[in-house]
């Protein structure tokens, strides 16, 4: 019983089938209130690939989703589950907020390297207690990195209230940063080669965020350390055996998926909306785990998995733009739906599918 | 066939199941004689277990039919076949440890919703069957507080309790003691005089041997030979297994005194629950001689291997490598650098990553040394030409460096275990059951590469619950009972009966 599906079916077959499944009841859901799925998808596909500003916010979009999803894929990769990408993304947006208000006037090539490790520190900072904690006391890292979720929640709302709002603003946000620390847009770059586009928040972010991707693959297939998270996570007692320190390595698996998620402070704050604001990763840590999920805890998945929610958050503000009936609560429902049937009913195919494929394969040559 | 003969228990008419390109059975044809017990041997990968799986109802056969008393059978799942009367004694128990004896007889056939009926329906079918078999269980123990001896008979009742009229024992005495042994044919002999019929299947030739009427060879999903047991031997039956000549024991080279290069004073060590498992032993491996340590399981022997390849916390004593201490922090990897190899007993919980290649699985351990690894980057192109190296010296099967370690078979995945922790040279070996569900033909090369090591100058520790194994190996023999060595023979004094006492009497005087 030991045979394994095919990669092709194993990650593109079934994927498929589950998001085809989510938006087969999202057809339905639609057809319920009175609105075409055919002319609805329609909409959703033409608004997030159908212009260059729309695929812009797309893009987007998947920026922060690529973050936060390889913030759950490393951690899972020595077994764990790290349900803190929310929190660990504001520290990481605190750590950009410090960088790019102190530098201002310095050219960005100095600037951003800088931001970045700021966000990474940020991130794997608020990532480490907890890792620690399941390390050193077994208090479970799915509770905790929860719990830290809502501290550092807490934590942002008395920064940005009593510490950091600039003065005489009623909002609880930072001043606007230097000029100087914004991320050229995606437009901005169209503009010089002569390209129209429309303005939308695509930014050098994205770029950050596809090395990012390849860099985590070679780290986890290739490295040293890669190796020994790999072997944690798939078999401590052999890890332990092997003289791995299996603690360390805990640690550090946490801790870099905490760097990752730290980073969509790179993609919000430093190249959108060039202050710090309350609330500003609106969700994506939780989404990131889903966009984990779907991609199946590999970083050239997260990428394909990113784009797709991505497209969905973007074309679902088209449809919610053009159809009246459609609101923000049923764009709500389908992100759920996908989440539901890609994320939590990941495996439910799985079992028909291989007893198919083993049907398939036995058949007598 | 004759037809004044009682038609077979068991008839197998040219079964064929292929899964993909592999044939598992290959137009298997045997009886089996109601009310006898008929062994089944091969090695791994033979086809028994496939073929045990097809009568069970697990699998269906692609060709070919099963004939029950002569009448032919439609097994469909496991409902069926224990409908049709046949029980399956599991490798791998599986009851609800937390259950007493009488509910895990009750689960499955509590017969309504009220749970006291069925479980004294239970009670008394069960001391019916106690008292037919001579099966002595206590039913209202946990199974989780009994040994693995008398889980063993707990599954066997179970069974007898669905009805079986035909009992599959699959590898029934890889977990058992000797003794324990004994006691499991003594129960098969019974059950066979009641008239039951006990399908064997080993690769201990000497149970089947002891045993069994009759027996069937397969090799390569294939029937290679049918015999009454009384017409063949041990040898016999081994050669058609391997289908070769299997070579003679080579003489046992004599030891020559040295001094130690890993040695453990006083050493004690206490688990996690507090209770302490070694019990202040000495221990001095040299080069060039094979130390065995013969026991039960479960007698100090696994804690004693950990702590000596510091994977264990120490509660007390020493531990030295050619007289200097070994550092408690980090004491495996600083053993390993000194040069201990370990091939631990316990090879899927510990020896290898399922997930990984084999290329990966080839360097656990020894992925950060030179060579291995430059900088903090594996090698992959090197690993993956030196595993490939040694699949062909340790002829492990398939040649395949990148295929994933769970999908080698248990005998194959040893071997790569094998060539990891040997082929650096090692100084030191410690050596946990290194045979535990392999097969001949690769238990023979393990020995032999073993025996290379010791004349290289390895110092070798042997733990291993089979006496044969011991017996053939070792220069040295310590018996341990209870977290204490009990006794000391040399290979020239030692026998299994010798051994078995020194187990069984102080084990016994102890209690």
């Amino acid at each position: 019983m030991s045979r394994d599906l095919p990669w092709p079916i194993d990650y593109v077959l079934i994927p498929a089938l589950n998001l085809a499944l989510a938006f087969l009841a999202g057809a339905v859901v639609l057809g319920l209130i009175g609105v075409s799925p055919g002319a609805a998808l329609g909409t959703l596909l033409d608004g997030a690939f159908g212009s260059l500003d729309g695929a812009g916010y797309t893009l987007y979009y998947a920026t922060t989703f690529i973050f936060t999803g390889l913030a759950v894929a490393i951690p899972y990769q020595a077994g764990l589950f790290n349900i803190g990408g929310e929190g660990q993304a504001m520290l990481g947006g605190l750590g950009v907020t410090i960088v790019c208000q102190a530098m201002g006037g310095y050219p960005l090539w100095l600037v951003l390297p800088l931001a970045i490790g700021a966000a990474m520190i940020g991130g794997a900072a608020w990532a480490a207690l907890p890792a620690v904690l399941q390390v050193k006391r077994g208090s479970h890292i799915v509770i905790t990195t929860i719990m830290f979720n809502f501290l550092a929640s807490a934590l942002m709302t008395y920064l940005l209230i009593d510490m950091l709002r600039a003065p005489g603003d009623p909002s609880p946000e930072t001043a606007a940063f230097p000029a100087s620390t914004a991320l050229p847009y995606a437009h901005e770059w169209a503009a010089h080669l002569g390209l129209a586009m429309e303005e939308s928040p695509l930014n050098l972010s994205f770029v950050v965020a596809l090395i990012l991707a390849f860099l985590v693959w070679l780290f986890i297939r290739r490295s040293l350390w890669g190796y020994e998270i790999r072997a944690t996570g798939h078999n401590p007692s052999a890890a332990a055996y092997a003289a791995i320190p299996v603690d360390r390595v805990t640690v550090l698996a946490v801790c870099l998926g905490g760097a990752c998620a730290g980073l969509v402070g790179i993609n919000e704050v430093m190249g959108v909306l060039h202050r710090l604001v309350l609330g500003f990763t609106a969700g994506a840590g939780i989404v990131g785990i889903a966009v984990a999920l779907m991609g199946r805890n590999h970083p050239f998945g997260i990428v394909l998995s990113a784009i797709l929610f991505g497209a969905l958050y973007q074309g679902g503000a088209e449809l919610a733009f053009d159809y009246p009936q459609v609101t923000r609560d049923i764009i709500v429902v389908m992100d759920g739906l996908v989440i539901l049937f890609c994320g939590a009913l990941e495996n439910m195919l799985r079992v028909p599918v291989t007893r198919a494929w083993a049907r398939w394969r036995t058949v007598p040559a | 066939m004759a037809t004044d003969r009682p038609a077979p228990a068991i008839a197998f008419d040219r079964i064929t199941k292929r899964f993909g390109a592999v044939v598992a059975n290959r137009g298997v044809s045997f009886e089996i004689g109601a009310g006898t017990i008929h062994g089944i041997i091969g090695e791994n990968g033979a086809g028994k277990s496939t073929l045990m799986s097809i009568l069970y109802g697990f699998y269906q056969a692609d060709t070919g039919e099963i004939r029950l008393d002569g009448r032919p059978a439609r097994i469909a799942n496991t409902a069926d076949a224990i409908r049709l009367g046949i029980g399956m004694v599991h490798q791998h128990f599986v009851l609800v440890e937390t259950f007493t004896v009488l509910e895990n007889l009750a689960l499955g056939r509590e017969g309504g919703l009220m749970l006291q009926p069925g479980i004294a329906r239970a009670r008394a079918a069960a001391r019916a069957i106690e008292a037919a078999y001579g099966l002595a269980v206590d039913l209202d123990a946990r199974v989780e507080d009994l040994p693995v001896g008398s889980r063993q008979r707990v599954e066997i009742l179970k069974a007898l309790y669905r009805g079986a009229e035909i009992l599959i024992l699959d590898e029934p005495t890889g977990v058992l003691t000797p003794d324990e042994a004994q006691q499991l044919f003594q129960i098969l002999r019974r059950l066979k005089s009641e008239g039951k019929t006990v399908l064997l299947i080993t690769h201990k030739l000497k149970e089947i041997m002891a045993v069994t009427d009759r027996v069937t060879v397969m090799r390569a999903g294939a029937v290679v030979g049918d015999v009454a047991t009384a017409d063949t031997d041990e040898t016999d039956l081994a050669e058609r297994m391997v289908g070769r000549k299997l070579a003679a024991l080579p003489d046992r080279v004599p030891v020559m005194p040295t001094t130690p290069i890993l040695s453990a004073r006083a050493l004690r060590i206490v688990d996690a629950g507090g209770v302490e498992r070694v019990k202040s032993v000495d221990l001095d491996l040299r080069p060039g001689e094979i130390v065995g340590i013969a026991g039960v399981s479960g007698n100090g022997q696994s804690e004693l291997m950990a702590a000596l390849a510091g994977l264990a916390p120490l509660a007390g004593g020493t531990l030295t490598w050619d007289g200097a201490p070994v550092p408690a922090l980090g004491r495996a990897r600083a053993l390993r650098r000194l040069g201990l190899g370990h091939i631990p007993e316990d090879r899927h919980k510990s020896g290898m990553v399922g997930p990984f290649e084999a290329w990966e699985t080839s360097v656990l351990g020894y992925h950060r040394d030179a060579g291995h690894a430059h900088g903090a980057w594996l090698r992959p192109g090197f690993i993956r030409a030196l595993t490939a190296r040694r699949m062909v010296e340790y002829d492990v099967r398939p040649r395949d460096a990148r295929l994933r370690t769970s999908a080698f078979s248990g005998g194959n995945q040893q071997k790569l275990i094998c060539a990891r922790e040997m082929a650096r040279g090692p100084k030191v070996l410690l050596v946990g059951q290194p045979t535990r569900g392999v097969d001949v033909g690769a238990i023979e090369q393990i020995h032999a590469r073993l025996r290379a090591l010791k004349h290289e100058g390895t110092a070798i520790l042997l733990v291993s619950v089979e006496l044969d194994e011991i017996l053939a190996l070792a220069d040295r023999i310590l018996v341990m009972v209870d977290g204490r060595f009990t006794g000391e023979l040399d290979r020239s004094e030692a026998s299994e009966r010798a051994l078995g006492l020194l187990m069984a009497g102080v084990h016994g005087a102890a209690a």
